[in-house]
C-alpha cells in the first residue's frame, strides 16, 4: 500500500516532540553546571587550603637553619634510616685505578695560620672523667693500618672515588677506650663530638657510624701524607656519611649523651647526613 | 540530546591533582639540589648544545645558594610523592580502571595514528574509548618513570645502605645522571599534556574537576506501537 501512515497517536506532533528534547537538554545542562560549579568551588576551597598550609610552614619559625616542621622531618627520617642501618652493610670499594685526585671544597677550621703539623696532638677527652688525653700522629700509626678506596660523596652532589690510608676509630676505642664511663665498659656513649684546633669547624657522630668498620681516623690520601688543604694530619673519613662529615684537622675528640653540634646541621642541613 | 557521563572517579580526580602541586615542587626543590654541581650537558667533547641549566633560568627563579632549602623540602614532599603515587596505583588495580590505562599490542600502531590525527594529518576520528593509544603509553609510561625517580632517589640518597640498588642502576653517578634524566621526561610530558588539555577543550578539563562529561547522544527511537488499521491484504 502506498497510502502514508496515519500519524502515531501517542506520539505528540514533531513540534512539540523538538520542545521535549529541549526542555530535557535545559535540565541537564542545568544540573551540569551545578555540579560543575560546586566541583571548581570545592577544587579552588582545597587549593586554597594547601596554599595556606604551604604559607603556615614557611613562615615558621626556624630550627637550625630551616623551618622547624621540615626540621623536624628531617630528623625523622634520620630515626627511619637509623633504624635500617647495619654495620655489617659496608659501602662499595674500588680498584686503584679508579681513585682520582679529591677537590678541595673549602678551608674551614683550616685558616689558623699558626698551626703547625709537627707540634700537633689529637686531644680526646674521656667520657665521664672529662679528663683530657693526648696522642701523637705516631701513636695512631702504631694502631692497625687500614687501607680503603671508597667513593667521596659531597653534599653539593660530586663524587669521586679516593684511596684513603688510617687507623680504624674502632680500633683506636679499642685500644684506649675512652667512650665508656669507668665500671661501665659495656655502654659506649651514643654520640662523638670532633672539632679542629681553633674550634671555627665541627662534626657530630653517632657511634654506631663512629664504630663502622669503614670509619677512619685518616692520615693519608691517594699514597702520600694529608697535606694542608686535605686535613693534614688528620681528618675523619666514613663512606657511611656526606664529606660535611669529613672533618679535617682534627683537634679534639669528645663524648656526648645527646647530639653533639654540628656546623652545617647548624646551617639547615641534616644532622645525620647519612647514606 | 544531552546527557551526563561520569569519567573520572573522585579518587582518580584526587590523586592527580594532588600529584600536580607535589611533582612541582619536588622538581622545584631538585633543582635547588642540583644546581650545587650542576654538570649536566647535551653535547658532546667541547661542543655543547644546551646546558643544564642557563644562569638565567637560575636567576629567573632565584635558585642558587639554597641547596639546604632544598634538601629538606624533597626529602620531606617524598613521602607525600611517594604514598599519592603508591596509592594512584593501588587504585588503578583494585578499581579495574587498569584495564582502560593500560596500552594494548597494537598501542604503539594506534598511537602513530593518534599523532598524525592530532597533527591534522589523518582525518578518521579516533576510538571511542576512555584513553586512545598514545594516551596509554603516556599515562603508563609516566607512571613507571614515577617508579624510576623514586628508586634512582634512592639510590642516590642511601647509596650505603642501598649499595645493592645504586650498584644495580650503574653507580652513584650514574644513578644521579637518570634521576634527572626522568625529570627532564616529566618537564616535557607536561608540556605535551597541557597542549593536548588545552586542545581537547572545556568539556574534558571539567571532567577531570567535576568527574563527568556532557555528551550529545541521538534521541532514542520513538518507543509507542503504531494504531494504524492492519495493512488491508489484497488477495
Amino acid at each position: 500500500m502506498d497510502q502514508p501512515l496515519a500519524p502515531l497517536e501517542s506520539n505528540p506532533p514533531d513540534g512539540a516532540a523538538e520542545a521535549t528534547v529541549a526542555a530535557a537538554d535545559a535540565a541537564v545542562v542545568r544540573e551540569a553546571n551545578r555540579r560543575s560549579r560546586r566541583a571548581f568551588v570545592l577544587t579552588g576551597l582545597t587549593a586554597l587550603a594547601g596554599l595556606g598550609g604551604w604559607r603556615w610552614l614557611v613562615s615558621q619559625p626556624d630550627e637550625a637553619g630551616i623551618p622547624w616542621t621540615l626540621r623536624r622531618i628531617l630528623d625523622a627520617n634520620g630515626r627511619v634510616a637509623a633504624a635500617y642501618f647495619r654495620e655489617t652493610r659496608l659501602a662499595p670499594v674500588f680498584p686503584p685505578s679508579r681513585a682520582r685526585a679529591l677537590r678541595v671544597n673549602a678551608h674551614y677550621g683550616l685558616r689558623d695560620k699558626a698551626f703547625d703539623p709537627a707540634t700537633w696532638r689529637l686531644r680526646v677527652q674521656a667520657y665521664g672523667t672529662g679528663q683530657m688525653h693526648e696522642f701523637t700522629l705516631a701513636d695512631l700509626q702504631a694502631l692497625p693500618r687500614v687501607e680503603m678506596i671508597t667513593e667521596f660523596k659531597c653534599i653539593e652532589g660530586w663524587s669521586t672515588i679516593v684511596q684513603w690510608a688510617g687507623v680504624r676509630f674502632s680500633d683506636f676505642l679499642t685500644r684506649y677506650p675512652l667512650a665508656v664511663r669507668a665500671g661501665v665498659p659495656e655502654k659506649l656513649a651514643p654520640y662523638v663530638s670532633l672539632m679542629t684546633p681553633d674550634k671555627a669547624y665541627y662534626v657530630g657522630l653517632d657511634m654506631h657510624s663512629a664504630l663502622h668498620p669503614q670509619t677512619l681516623l685518616c692520615y693519608e690520601l691517594n699514597g702520600v701524607p694529608l697535606t694542608a688543604d686535605h686535613g693534614a694530619p688528620l681528618r675523619l673519613v666514613t663512606p657511611l656519611k656526606y664529606g660535611i662529615k669529613h672533618i679535617k684537622r682534627i683537634g679534639t675528640i669528645a663524648f656526648a649523651d645527646t647530639r653533639p653540634a654540628d656546623f652545617w646541621a647548624e646551617r639547615g642541613y641534616d644532622w645525620d647526613a647519612g647514606h | 540530546m544531552k546527557k551526563i557521563v561520569e569519567k573520572h572517579p573522585l579518587a582518580i580526580r584526587w590523586f592527580h591533582w594532588v600529584n600536580f602541586p607535589v611533582l612541582a615542587l619536588m622538581i622545584w626543590s631538585g633543582l635547588l639540589i642540583y644546581w650545587s654541581n650542576d654538570v649536566y650537558r647535551l653535547g658532546w667533547g667541547d661542543t655543547t648544545l644546551l646546558k643544564f641549566f642557563p644562569q638565567a633560568v637560575y636567576d629567573a627563579f632565584s635558585m642558587d645558594h639554597k641547596l639546604a632549602k632544598g634538601l629538606s623540602w624533597h626529602f620531606a614532599l617524598m613521602w607525600l610523592f611517594a604514598v599519592n603515587g603508591l596509592l594512584y596505583v593501588g587504585y588503578t588495580l583494585v578499581s579495574g580502571e587498569w584495564r582502560e590505562l593500560l596500552p594494548g599490542r597494537h598501542a604503539l600502531t594506534e598511537a602513530f595514528q593518534v599523532v598524525l590525527h592530532d597533527l591534522g594529518l589523518r582525518k578518521a576520528p579516533l576510538p571511542a574509548r576512555k584513553f586512545n593509544a598514545a594516551q596509554q603509553l603516556a599515562y603508563t609510561a609516566v607512571v613507571l618513570m614515577g617508579a624510576g625517580s623514586l628508586l634512582t632517589g634512592l639510590a642516590i640518597y642511601k647509596p650505603t645502605q642501598f649499595g645493592w640498588l645504586t650498584t644495580a642502576l650503574g653507580g652513584y653517578e650514574w644513578a644521579r645522571i637518570e634521576h634527572f634524566a626522568l625529570t627532564v621526561g616529566y618537564v616535557l610530558f607536561f608540556l605535551v599534556h597541557i597542549a593536548q588539555v588545552v586542545k581537547a577543550g572545556w568539556n574534558n578539563f571539567r571532567a577531570m574537576v567535576a568527574g563527568f562529561e556532557l555528551v550529545d547522544v541521538p534521541p532514542p527511537a520513538p518507543a509507542a506501537v503504531r494504531t494504524e488499521e492492519p495493512p488491508t491484504i489484497i488477495g
